[in-house]
């Protein structure tokens, strides 16, 4: 296969890269340009975007012998992954941005010009595995599941990539032990990224400072905060700053009654107000849930299946009862969890095997029905 | 087997070139040293600006060494414009389509020294206007400390009216700068009879390795130093001299000058196939810069309209094609170009160019080359091609 290979200018996609050449195919390195304004150097545990990370992936590259690009999705990308990152914080809920990039830029506008341009698929460093099963009719069925290192496994953010995606998809590390796996052959194929440190916080927000990032780009909208009973205990500089099952940086003025610690129970933009109490009253137990992506045909539609279900980035999976309603999926949990957060991702496991996702619209303690028509 | 087809960007060291840098490689020495190996380097060294200075029409003295291209531009404009700043000449007037070297110099010392910056316009082909520049000094000649315009353009190819730009600069005795870089061996040079007062060029365009190249500066140009040390070079230019590397100079600008009528006209008959085959092969390709003997004859450029640069950069290059957009990349990302938005162009177009460039050492199958590939590289480029959000909203705001 034509192979285009993408590069962040860290370790994994390196030997993501590496293995895909040891495979066989016809790889070509490709490094994403995704900030307006490239910083000269890597800055802490952020992301990929600095001129410094495009370095790394070009030698990365000229280790491995294959070409190397670097392709300019700065605009689609803030027009995206930041835009939207935006508007649902505006609207009150928590997006995760590494899913957006999966689904608008790393398999959208990344893969869409790669099978233009005469590949066939995208390699990412991504943990995460592609299992073709053997079907009875002699075909096979592609199917996404977690990576052997559940420490590592990224499945959650990809499952909202379409069939059609994952047949275009090459993860080389979804059978890697853990990264320590990674690092050391990394070293062993002299990739000089083998000692980078990992990144974990937004690529996009300056410092890891989301709440400083939201005020800067949504000015400053000084709020309430209240309790269920409407009481006034605070203050906020703008409630789109804040996230359901929040419990640190409340700077509440008037200690609980009961003097339990409190946590964010609803943020609503509308009145630029966040309720707060107790953290039962974040418990729920039933989810609505729009924007499905199913990956599971063989799963019947309109009907309670028996799954489980995953509802943050790092996350346990907890047994429930889902339905797909067409372009909806209601979710009944088995036992209640706390905190789940509007816009996050609720995605669906069989064992390994993603079944498919959709993103959070409301949480509660009714009945689903009840739910869905709040 | 690739075929390559950017010699704007550098062209591989000529064969006789490597030859009398290695020869000037075993003469150990520093050339200011006063004993007998530095007296040896030194006559290596003044032998080469020698004849440096026979093939380009200057005085030995007027030539002055640099690492390069860039360095020469910047040793220029920022030297000539300090040195009349003083004397209340802040005007600094270029060209729109002027190398970064030039373009990015007179902006630093607008912003950092006072420096009251004017670019020239230019017609569509890329020529400036020098009835601009005619009314411009009419009206500020005496506040203005320099003009500086190139001889060739490195994307498009035009080549300026440089001997007009010099002689309305020399009516009211500003000095005048021509970067140089793309003309030296492709079209005749000769220095005191340009009428201009400083000019720069640079080895790796003429076959000499990277890293050498010169300023020829009138004698008697005030020139403030850019770079300070011990005082070689007219203690305009510190540094140790590396009279191997100004030996490959001399000997590349030898070689280029001495067969140019000759070269040019074989190059020139290429770029002419090369530019009659990408019509055909892509009838809606647009050549652009300035026809037949007003480019060089090295030079072919067009804009692919529904294709990206980088796209096509990439198509070609899996085709074995080396090809250049021709304007600035930063760290890998193709901006677009200033001098084809200078010429009129738009957004799109100025994102969507190619530079074909022939060398000393191109030949007939570099065209074919390419030919055969351009057609399936294009249309793989345009089937890639995504209006960036920002073209889709102008493309929306120009039709309501």
């Amino acid at each position: 296969m034509r192979v285009l290979a993408a590069l962040s200018g860290g370790v994994d996609s390196a030997v993501a890269a590496a293995r895909a050449v040891d495979a066989g195919h016809d790889v070509v390195g490709v490094h994403m340009a995704l900030s307006r304004s490239r910083a000269q150097h890597r800055n802490g545990s952020r992301g990929c975007c600095s001129i410094e990370d495009a370095s790394d992936a070009r030698r990365a590259a000229d280790v491995l012998g294959i070409p190397y690009y670097v392709w300019d999705l700065s605009e689609e990308f803030e027009e995206t992954v930041v835009a939207d990152f935006l508007s649902e914080y505006e609207a009150g809920r928590t997006p995760n941005p590494c899913v957006r990039c999966n689904e608008h830029i790393k398999f959208s506008a990344l893969l869409d010009r790669g099978l233009a341009l005469g590949f066939d698929a995208v390699a990412t460093g991504h943990y995460a595995r592609i299992v073709d099963v053997p079907l009875a009719d002699g075909g096979t069925r592609r199917e996404l599941h977690r990576a052997r290192d559940a420490a590592k496994d990224q499945s959650y953010v990809l499952a909202v990539m379409g069939a059609d995606r994952l047949a275009r998809s090459v993860f080389p590390l979804g059978e890697v032990a853990s990264k320590d796996e990674v690092r050391a052959e990394a070293a062993a194929r002299g990739l000089s990224v083998s000692a980078k440190p990992d990144s974990y916080d937004i690529c996009f927000v300056a410092d890891g400072d989301t709440q400083g990032f939201l005020r800067e780009c949504l000015g400053a909208r000084a709020g309430e905060i209240v309790d269920a009973e409407g009481t006034v205990v605070g203050e906020h500089e703008g409630a789109y700053a804040y996230t359901v099952g929040q419990r640190r940086g409340l700077g509440l003025n008037r200690p609980a009654a009961d003097g339990k610690p409190r946590y964010v129970l609803e943020v609503d933009p509308a009145a630029n107000r966040v309720v707060v109490g107790p953290s039962e009253l974040l418990s729920v137990s039933e989810i609505a849930a729009d924007d499905v992506t199913w990956l599971a045909e063989d799963l019947p539609a309109d009907q309670w299946v028996q799954v489980s279900v995953q509802v943050r980035a790092h996350g346990d999976p907890v047994p429930a009862r889902v339905r797909r309603e067409q372009d909806r999926l209601l979710t009944e949990l088995a036992s209640p969890l706390r905190g789940i957060a509007p816009g996050q991702s609720i995605v669906l496991y069989d064992g390994t095997r993603v079944l498919g996702q959709a993103a959070i619209a409301r949480a509660g303690r009714g009945a689903a029905a009840q739910v869905v028509g709040a | 087997m690739t075929t390559y087809l950017d010699h704007a960007a550098t062209t591989p060291v000529r064969p006789e070139v490597a030859d009398a840098y290695a020869r000037a490689l075993q003469v150990a020495g520093n050339p200011s040293s006063l004993h007998a190996a530095g007296r040896a380097a030194r006559r290596v060294l003044e032998e080469s600006r020698e004849s440096i200075a026979a093939d380009l029409g200057a005085d030995p003295a007027e030539v002055i060494l640099t690492a390069g291209g860039t360095e020469a531009d910047n040793l220029a404009v920022q030297g000539i414009w300090r040195a009349r700043a003083k004397e209340g000449r802040p005007g600094l007037v270029t060209s729109a389509v002027e190398h970064h070297a030039v373009l990015e110099t007179a902006q630093h010392l607008a912003e950092h020294e006072g420096a009251e910056t004017h670019e020239l316009g230019v017609d569509v082909t890329g020529v400036v206007r020098t009835e601009e520049l005619a009314e411009l000094l009419a009206e500020q000649g005496e506040r203005t400390g320099l003009v500086s315009v190139m001889w060739a353009n490195n994307e498009v190819g035009t080549i300026q009216p440089i001997e007009q730009v010099a002689s309305i600069a020399r009516e009211h005795a500003v000095p005048v700068h021509s970067d140089a870089v793309q003309a030296v061996g492709q079209v005749p040079v000769d220095f005191a009879a340009s009428g201009l007062d400083a000019l720069s060029f640079s080895g790796h365009k003429l076959g000499a390795p990277i890293g050498i190249g010169a300023l020829l500066a009138r004698r008697g140009l005030g020139l403030v130093p850019v770079q300070h040390g011990g005082g070689q070079e007219r203690s305009v230019r510190s540094g140790t001299l590396p009279h191997a590397s100004f030996a490959a100079l001399a000997a590349a600008v030898g070689a280029a000058v001495t067969d140019l009528a000759v070269e040019a006209q074989r190059r020139a008959r290429l770029r002419d196939r090369l530019i009659a085959g990408v019509l055909e092969a892509v009838p809606d390709a647009e050549l652009r810069g300035a026809p037949g003997a007003g480019r060089l004859p090295g030079n072919a450029h067009f804009t692919f309209s529904g294709a990206d640069a980088d796209a096509l950069l990439f198509t070609l290059d899996a085709a074995g094609v080396c090809a250049s957009s021709g304007s600035a990349c930063q760290a890998g990302v193709q901006q677009p170009s200033h001098v084809l938005l200078a010429m009129g162009a738009d957004d799109g177009a100025a994102r969507s160019a190619v530079r074909l460039t022939l060398g000393w050492s191109s030949s007939e199958e570099d065209v074919e080359a390419l030919l055969a590939a351009l057609p399936e590289a294009v249309a793989r480029a345009r089937a890639a091609y995504r209006p960036r959000p920002s073209q889709q909203r102008a493309a929306v705001k120009e039709a309501s």
